[in-house]
C-alpha cells in the first residue's frame, strides 16, 4: 500500500492501531461482521465464508468455515453477524431461506451449529440481540422475521410484517425490547419482541424499498434508513409520530448505512449499484460527504466500524473481492477541493456574494464593478468546540453589491401590479387603463405600448364586427352605426359619438365617458327606446340585409351557435355592473375552441364606442386598409418577447392576460408559462398575494391554472379508531362506521360538516343552523350550551 | 375499464387488439400502456422513429407481423424514411450494430457479455450513448415479449392492417380463437360455450387434482425437506427437462408480407440453455435482481421507466382473483411462482429459495409445452397448443397467465443485458 500512516487511539486500555491495507478475497463478499475485540473480521458470500485477523500491517486468514467437498446452499451467505457478546458465536443467512449459527469453540473442522429452516424465501438480514446471548432475529424475503431462542430448535416467534419482503432487522441498542424492520415497500416497523401479533408503530420511509436501517449508538430514538430512492433520512422515534430530522441525497442506492462511533451527526454509507466509494456524511451538512473511501473497485457491499468505540477504522467488502481497512486519515474529503460559494439576487436588484474568505482575500486587489457600491460585510461561524471533526475552517466573507437607489428601486413594480386592470372591462378600457397607470409611474414606452395595443385590437374589431354585420343592435347600438358612418366616410369614433347624442342626448354621452358601467346602463335604456332609432340607422347603413331581418335578429338573438358565447358576454356587464369579467369567459371560450372569436371581439370593442377619439385618425387609416388584426400579431407578439427578455415579464403577461386568445396562440406554451411562473414569483416575493392569486385564475396555460388547485385536500381521521380515512370522508375502512353522522337526523354527513368546538358535536350545516335558531342547546343532547355564529 | 380505452384511444389513435385483449385485467393493463406510452412518446434519449424502428426490428424477430404492421405505420407517421423498411441493411449504421444485441437477447440472451456491450458503446462515429442503450434494450425486450403475447393469444391483425379484413389471419399463427376485432363481448360468447368436445368430466378433475396438489405441496412443505443437493438436481434436471419439451410440430410457415426483411440470419434461433456442452454459469437471482440492481441502473440512466417497469412487473406477479377456474378464493401464489420460475428456469436463472421439484408437480406437459413455445419460439404457437392446456380455465385466466409469461420473459432478458451493462461499467 502506498498510504502508510499510523493512527493510534486509546481505548481505555485497549489501543487500535493499523493503517490503510486490503486483501484479496477469493470470491466476492456480501457481507462482513467484527468479532467485539475488534481484532477479527469474518467475510461472507455466496462463495466464501472465512475469518481474517487484523493484524498491524495485514489481514491474515484463520479459518475457512466453508468445508466439505460439495458446498450446499447453506454456505451461500446473504448476511453474517458476529455476536457482540460471544466472539465464539456466528449467524448467517443463507439465500436458499436458511438460517445457520456457527460455534468457533468447536472442536471439529465444521464449526455449523444449529440450522433453522423456517423460512421459505431467502434470509436478508440476521441480527444478535444486543445484549442477550441466546436471541437472533432474522428478516426474510417471504415477509416474515423470526425470533429464535439459540437454546431450542424451533423460532420462539414469528412476526408477519404483512407487507412484504423484510431486507434489514435492527435491535434497538439502548431499548430491551424494540426492533426494527425494513420493507419492500417502503414501511419501516417498529415492533416489541414481546408482542409478535401486532407491529408497534409504522411509517413510510422511502419510495420504493429500504434495504437498510441503523440505530443511533447513543442517541436512543435516532434511527437512519437507506432506500432505493437514494436517500439516508435520519428519523427521530422519541416523538408519537416518526419525524423526519436529517435528510442526505446520494447518487445512487443506499445499500447500507453505518452510524460512526463517537461522533453524533456521521454515518457512513455505501451503494448498491453503480457507485464504488464509501462515504462518510455529517447529517447537518447533506449535500456533500465529509469524507469519502474510494479504494474498492466494484460496488461495496459491507461496511462496518473495526470496534464500537472508534471513529477512526473502517472496515469494508465489496463485490470485486477485496477487503479493505479504511484509516480515517487518509479519506479524501470532498469539502477540501470544493469551493464554497452563494450568490443570490435579491428583490432590489441587490446581489449577495458569498464565499470562503481565503477566496474572497486574494481576490481583493481586483478592481470592484463600476457603478456598483460594494458593502462587505465579514463574518465567522463560531467553531463548534463539542465538534471535533469539523476540520473545515467555517469562516466566510459576504459581499452586498447594491444597485443604484433610484434605478433599483422596485416600487413601480408594485404599483403597477397593484393598479393594472387585467380583466373585467372591455379591452379597449383595460388598455386605456393600463397605459395610463404606466404613464402614471413615467413608464412611457409601456404606455405607449398599451395604447397601440388598443389601437390594434379594438380599432380593427370594429372591422371585424362591420364584416359580420349583425347581432349588436339592441346592447350596443353603435356598431351598425359604424357601420353606416363608414360609408358616410366619416371617422368612426365621431360617428358614434354623434350617435348616441342623437339618440340619448347630451347628458347621458357625458356619463357614457365617465365609466363603463353607466354605459351599460345607459345601453339598457336603449333598448326601450331603441326600436324607433335603429331601423333608421339600418336603413342608412346596411345595405346587405333587409330591415326586417336585422330586426328580427336584434331582437330574438336567434344565431344558433353563437348563442352561448354572446348572450351571456352580454348579458352579464349589462345586468351587473362589470361583476363578473368577460375574460373568464374568454377561457371558457378557450376551452370550447371557439370559432366565433371575432364576433366576440366585436362585442367587447362596441361596448366602448366613445373610448377612441383621441386617436381617431389613426384608427380611421386602419380601418380604411382593413387590416385584420391577425396581422399584427408577429408584432405584438414580438413586443412581447421584447419585454420579457428586458426583464419586464410584467408587462409581457399583464398583455397576455387582457389579450387573452387574441394572441395566445402565437406563443408557444412553454414561453408563456415560463413568464407566468416569472411573474407569479415576483410577485409572491413582494407578497402580493392577491394579484398573484388573480394572476393565476387569469391565465390560460393549464400548468398555471392548476397552481392553485395544487394541496387542496383536507385529510381526516375517524373519531372512532382516529385512523386516517383514505377512501371516503364518510366511512372508515378499518371500523366499518361511518364517522361524522349528524346529530340532527343522524344520517351520515357527505359534505359539509359543521361542528360545536366545545361538545364537538355536529352534523349537517343546514340542520344544525334549523336547530340552534330553536335551541341553544347541543342537538345532541350532551347539554352543552353550543354557539352558532 | 372505459376511461382505459380512452386513455389508449388518446395516446395510441386506436384501440388495437392488444389492448381489447389484456382489458381482461384493467389494473395491468393501465400499466402496460403508461409504460408503453412513456417508451415510445415521452422524453427519452432515442428519436421517435429509431423507436417505431426498434420495435419493428424486434418484432420482427419473432415474425410477429402483427407488430410489425403496426409499427410501420407509426414509423411513416413521424416521419422514418420509408428506405429504412426494406431491410436493415437499409438502415442507419448505428441500428445496423443493434442488429445483433437484438438477436441475442431474443433467443439466447445468457450469451450477452460485457464485450457486447462494449462493442456498442466504444467511441466511435456510430456509437451508442449510455442512455440510449437503455432504452434500445428495454424497447427490445419490450417488444419481444409482446410478440410472444401476440402469438400467445392469437391477436389478429388490425382491421386497417393488410390481412385484418380476411376471416383467415395470414399471421403465423393459424388461429383467431380471441378474434376480438369483433370487440370485448365476442369473448364472452365463446367463454359460455364450452371449448372443445372434451369430456367435462376429465378436465373437472384436472382442476381439482391440481388444486389437491397445490394444498399438499402447501401441507408438507415443512415436514418433507429436501437436501441441498437434491435442490440443485432439482433445477437441474428440470432446466434439461425443458429443453425436450418441444412443440412436436415444426410446421415452418412462411413469414407473410416482408417481414423477413427486418431481420438478418434467420436460422438463429432459441438454443436450449446449455444444450451443447458449452457451459454457461447460472444466473443466480440472489447475486444480481431486478428489484435492487436491474431498476437502480435503469432508472439512473433513463428516469422513470425503471419505476414504470418495476410497478408492471409487480402488477403482473402479484396479479389474482383467488380464483381457478370455477373454484373460488384459492391461494394461487404458488402456481404462479412456479410458472414464473420456470420460465426464468428456462433461461437459467435460479433462484437459490426456491424448490424447483414444485414445478414438476404443478405445471403438466401440455402446459409446459404451451409456456416454453410463447416464451422461446412464440412464432410456433398454435391454437391447438392454447386450448390443449388448462382446458376448464377461462380465457381470461389463459390471458393472465400470458401476461405472466410476458413480463418474466421480458425481465429476464433485461437482467441479462443489464447485467452485462453493469459488468461494462465497473
Amino acid at each position: 500500500m502506498e498510504k502508510m500512516a499510523r493512527v493510534t487511539t486509546a481505548l481505555g486500555g485497549n489501543t487500535l492501531s493499523g493503517r490503510t491495507m486490503f486483501c484479496h478475497l477469493d470470491a466476492p463478499a456480501n457481507a462482513i461482521s467484527v468479532c467485539r475485540d475488534a481484532a477479527q473480521v469474518v467475510v461472507a458470500g455466496r462463495n466464501i465464508f472465512k475469518i481474517y485477523s487484523i493484524e498491524e500491517e495485514q489481514f491474515v486468514e484463520k479459518l475457512n468455515l466453508r468445508v466439505g467437498r460439495k458446498p450446499s446452499l447453506n454456505f451461500s451467505c446473504a448476511d453474517v453477524v458476529w455476536h457482540q457478546m460471544d466472539e465464539n458465536l456466528l449467524a448467517t443467512a443463507a439465500t436458499n431461506g436458511v438460517v445457520v449459527t456457527w460455534n468457533l469453540g468447536k472442536p471439529s473442522r465444521n464449526k455449523q451449529d444449529q440450522l433453522f429452516t423456517e423460512h421459505k424465501r431467502t434470509v436478508n438480514k440476521v441480527c444478535f440481540h444486543p445484549t442477550e446471548v441466546y436471541m437472533l432475529l432474522s428478516g426474510s424475503q417471504d415477509g416474515y422475521m423470526k425470533c429464535f431462542d439459540l437454546r431450542k430448535k424451533d423460532s420462539v416467534s414469528t412476526f408477519s410484517g404483512q407487507s412484504e419482503s423484510v431486507r434489514d432487522v435492527q435491535f434497538s441498542i439502548r431499548d430491551y425490547f424494540t426492533f426494527a424492520a425494513t420493507f419492500e415497500n417502503g414501511n419501516v416497523q417498529l415492533w416489541d419482541i414481546r408482542r409478535p401479533d401486532r407491529y408497534e408503530r409504522m411509517f413510510t420511509a422511502h419510495n420504493g424499498p429500504v434495504f437498510c436501517c441503523d440505530w443511533h449508538l447513543e442517541d436512543r430514538g435516532w434511527l437512519a434508513t437507506g432506500g432505493r430512492d437514494k436517500m439516508v433520512k435520519v428519523w427521530d422515534m422519541n416523538t408519537t409520530r416518526a419525524k423526519e430530522i436529517y435528510c442526505v441525497q446520494t447518487i445512487a442506492s443506499v445499500a447500507r448505512v453505518k452510524w460512526r462511533p463517537e461522533c453524533k451527526h456521521h454515518i457512513a454509507t455505501c451503494s448498491m449499484m453503480v457507485d464504488h466509494n464509501i462515504y462518510v456524511w455529517d447529517v447537518r451538512r447533506p449535500f456533500i460527504p465529509s469524507a469519502m473511501f474510494e479504494e474498492h473497485k466494484d460496488v461495496t457491499t459491507g461496511i462496518v466500524w473495526r470496534h464500537l468505540h472508534d471513529p477512526y477504522f473502517l472496515l469494508s467488502g465489496s463485490k470485486d473481492s477485496t477487503l479493505y481497512q479504511h484509516i480515517f486519515k487518509d479519506a479524501s474529503q470532498p469539502i477540501d477541493r470544493a469551493n464554497p460559494e452563494g450568490l443570490c439576487y435579491s428583490l432590489y436588484g441587490d446581489l449577495a456574494f458569498a464565499a470562503k474568505e481565503s477566496l474572497i482575500s486574494s481576490d481583493s486587489n481586483r478592481k470592484p464593478y463600476i457603478g456598483d457600491r460594494r458593502h462587505p460585510i465579514f463574518f465567522k461561524r463560531k467553531l463548534d468546540p463539542t465538534e471535533q471533526f469539523e476540520y473545515i475552517s467555517s469562516s466566510s466573507a459576504l459581499s452586498v453589491f447594491e444597485t443604484d437607489v433610484e434605478s433599483g428601486s422596485m416600487d413601480w413594480f408594485v404599483h403597477t401590479a397593484k393598479q393594472y386592470a387585467l380583466a373585467g372591462r372591455p379591452l379597449a378600457e383595460l388598455c386605456d387603463h393600463n397605459a395610463k397607470v404606466a404613464k402614471g409611474l413615467d413608464r412611457n414606452q409601456v404606455a405607449q405600448t398599451w395604447t397601440m395595443l388598443r389601437i390594434i385590437y379594438s380599432s380593427l374589431g370594429n372591422v371585424s364586427s362591420a364584416n359580420l354585420n349583425h347581432s349588436m343592435g339592441k346592447g350596443s347600438a353603435a356598431l351598425p352605426l359604424m357601420n353606416s358612418f363608414n360609408l358616410k366616410d366619416i371617422p368612426s369614433g365621431l360617428g358614434s359619438e354623434s350617435r348616441l347624442d342623437r339618440s340619448k342626448g347630451e347628458s347621458r354621452t357625458e356619463n357614457i365617458l365617465m365609466d363603463s358601467s353607466s354605459t351599460l346602463i345607459n345601453n339598457e335604456d336603449n333598448e326601450e327606446t331603441e326600436g324607433s332609432d335603429v331601423p333608421a340607422d339600418y336603413l342608412l347603413g346596411d345595405v346587405e340585409a333587409d330591415e326586417d331581418d336585422l330586426y328580427m335578429m336584434d331582437h330574438e338573438n336567434p344565431h344558433a351557435e353563437e348563442q352561448e358565447y354572446s348572450l351571456p358576454q352580454e348579458a352579464f356587464p349589462l345586468r351587473h355592473e362589470i361583476v363578473d369579467n368577460p375574460s373568464a369567459l374568454d377561457h371558457l371560450q378557450d376551452k370550447a375552441d371557439s370559432p366565433h372569436v371575432s364576433g366576440n371581439e366585436a362585442e367587447t370593442v362596441s361596448l366602448t364606442p366613445v373610448e377612441s377619439f383621441s386617436l381617431i385618425s389613426i384608427s380611421h387609416s386602419l380601418y380604411e386598409n382593413r387590416l385584420p388584426s391577425d396581422f399584427f400579431s408577429p408584432i405584438v407578439r414580438d413586443t412581447l418577447l421584447f419585454y420579457a427578455e428586458q426583464g419586464d415579464v410584467q408587462t409581457a403577461v399583464s398583455v397576455l392576460i387582457v389579450l387573452g386568445e387574441r394572441i395566445r396562440k402565437e406563443i408557444d406554451e412553454q414561453t408563456q408559462e415560463h413568464w407566468y411562473t416569472s411573474y407569479i414569483d415576483l410577485l409572491q416575493r413582494f407578497q402580493l398575494w392577491n394579484i398573484s392569486n388573480e394572476v393565476i385564475k387569469l391565465s390560460t396555460c393549464r400548468a398555471i391554472n392548476c397552481l392553485n388547485q395544487a394541496s387542496t385536500t383536507l385529510h381526516v381521521n375517524c373519531s372512532n379508531c382516529k385512523r386516517p380515512m383514505s377512501n371516503r370522508g364518510w366511512i372508515c375502512d378499518r371500523c366499518r362506521q361511518c364517522a361524522s353522522m349528524c346529530a340532527v337526523c343522524h344520517h351520515v354527513v357527505k359534505g359539509l360538516f359543521v361542528w360545536c368546538q366545545g361538545c364537538s358535536h355536529g352534523g349537517h350545516l343546514q340542520h344544525i343552523m334549523k336547530w340552534l335558531e330553536t335551541s341553544s342547546h347541543c342537538p345532541a343532547g350532551c347539554g352543552h350550551l353550543c354557539e352558532y355564529t | 375499464m372505459h376511461t382505459l380505452f380512452a386513455d389508449s384511444f388518446a395516446t395510441l389513435g386506436r384501440l388495437d387488439n392488444v389492448t381489447l385483449v389484456m382489458v381482461f385485467h384493467p389494473q395491468y393493463l393501465e400499466s402496460f400502456l403508461k409504460t408503453q406510452h412513456y417508451l415510445l412518446q415521452m422524453d427519452g434519449p432515442l428519436p421517435l422513429h429509431y423507436r417505431h424502428y426498434i420495435g419493428i426490428m424486434a418484432a420482427a424477430r419473432h415474425q410477429c407481423s402483427y407488430l410489425v404492421n403496426l409499427h410501420v405505420n407509426d414509423f411513416l407517421h413521424v416521419g422514418g424514411d420509408p428506405k429504412w423498411l426494406n431491410g436493415l441493411e437499409n438502415a442507419p449504421q448505428k441500428l445496423q450494430n443493434l442488429g445483433e444485441l437484438n438477436k441475442m437477447l431474443a433467443h439466447r440472451p445468457w450469451l450477452i457479455t460485457k464485450e457486447h456491450i462494449e462493442q456498442l458503446l466504444k467511441t466511435e462515429e456510430n456509437s451508442w450513448s449510455l442512455a440510449e442503450l437503455i432504452h434500445a434494450v428495454v424497447l427490445l425486450t419490450h417488444y419481444h415479449s409482446l410478440a410472444s403475447f401476440t402469438f400467445g393469444c392469437g391477436i389478429s391483425p388490425e382491421i386497417d392492417c393488410e390481412g385484418g379484413h380476411t376471416f383467415r389471419p395470414p399471421s403465423v399463427s393459424n388461429y383467431c380463437l380471441c378474434d376480438i376485432t369483433n370487440g370485448y363481448h365476442g369473448v364472452e360468447e365463446i367463454h359460455a360455450s364450452p371449448t372443445g368436445s372434451i369430456p367435462s368430466t376429465e378436465s373437472v378433475c384436472e382442476v381439482e387434482a391440481l388444486m389437491e396438489k397445490m394444498k399438499q405441496l402447501q401441507e408438507c412443505r415443512d415436514e418433507e425437506e429436501a437436501s441441498q443437493e437434491e435442490m440443485a438436481t432439482r433445477f437441474e434436471r428440470e432446466k434439461r427437462e425443458s429443453m425436450f419439451v418441444c412443440s412436436s410440430e415444426d410446421e415452418e410457415s412462411a413469414a407473410t408480407r416482408d417481414v423477413s426483411r427486418h431481420f438478418e440470419d434467420t436460422s438463429y434461433g432459441y438454443k436450449d440453455f446449455s444444450r451443447h456442452g458449452m457451459h454457461v454459469p447460472t444466473f443466480r437471482v440472489q447475486d444480481y435482481s431486478w428489484e435492487d440492481h436491474g431498476y437502480s441502473l435503469v432508472n439512473r440512466l433513463y428516469p422513470d421507466v425503471g419505476q414504470l417497469l418495476d410497478e408492471k412487473f409487480h402488477i403482473a406477479y402479484n396479479l389474482t382473483y383467488n380464483t381457478m377456474a370455477m373454484h373460488k378464493d384459492v391461494d394461487t401464489s404458488m402456481l404462479r411462482r412456479a410458472i414464473w420460475n420456470y420460465i426464468h428456469c428456462m433461461f437459467g436463472i435460479r433462484y437459490d429459495d426456491y424448490d424447483y421439484g414444485e414445478i414438476n408437480q404443478l405445471l403438466d406437459r401440455s402446459f409446459k409445452v404451451y409456456i416454453k413455445t410463447v416464451v422461446c419460439t412464440p412464432e410456433k404457437t398454435t391454437k391447438r397448443m392454447y386450448d390443449s392446456f388448462w382446458r376448464q380455465f377461462e380465457h381470461s385466466e389463459k390471458v393472465h397467465v400470458n401476461l405472466l409469461l410476458v413480463e418474466a420473459r421480458m425481465q429476464a432478458e433485461l437482467l441479462y443485458a443489464l447485467r452485462a451493462i453493469t459488468r461494462y461499467m465497473t
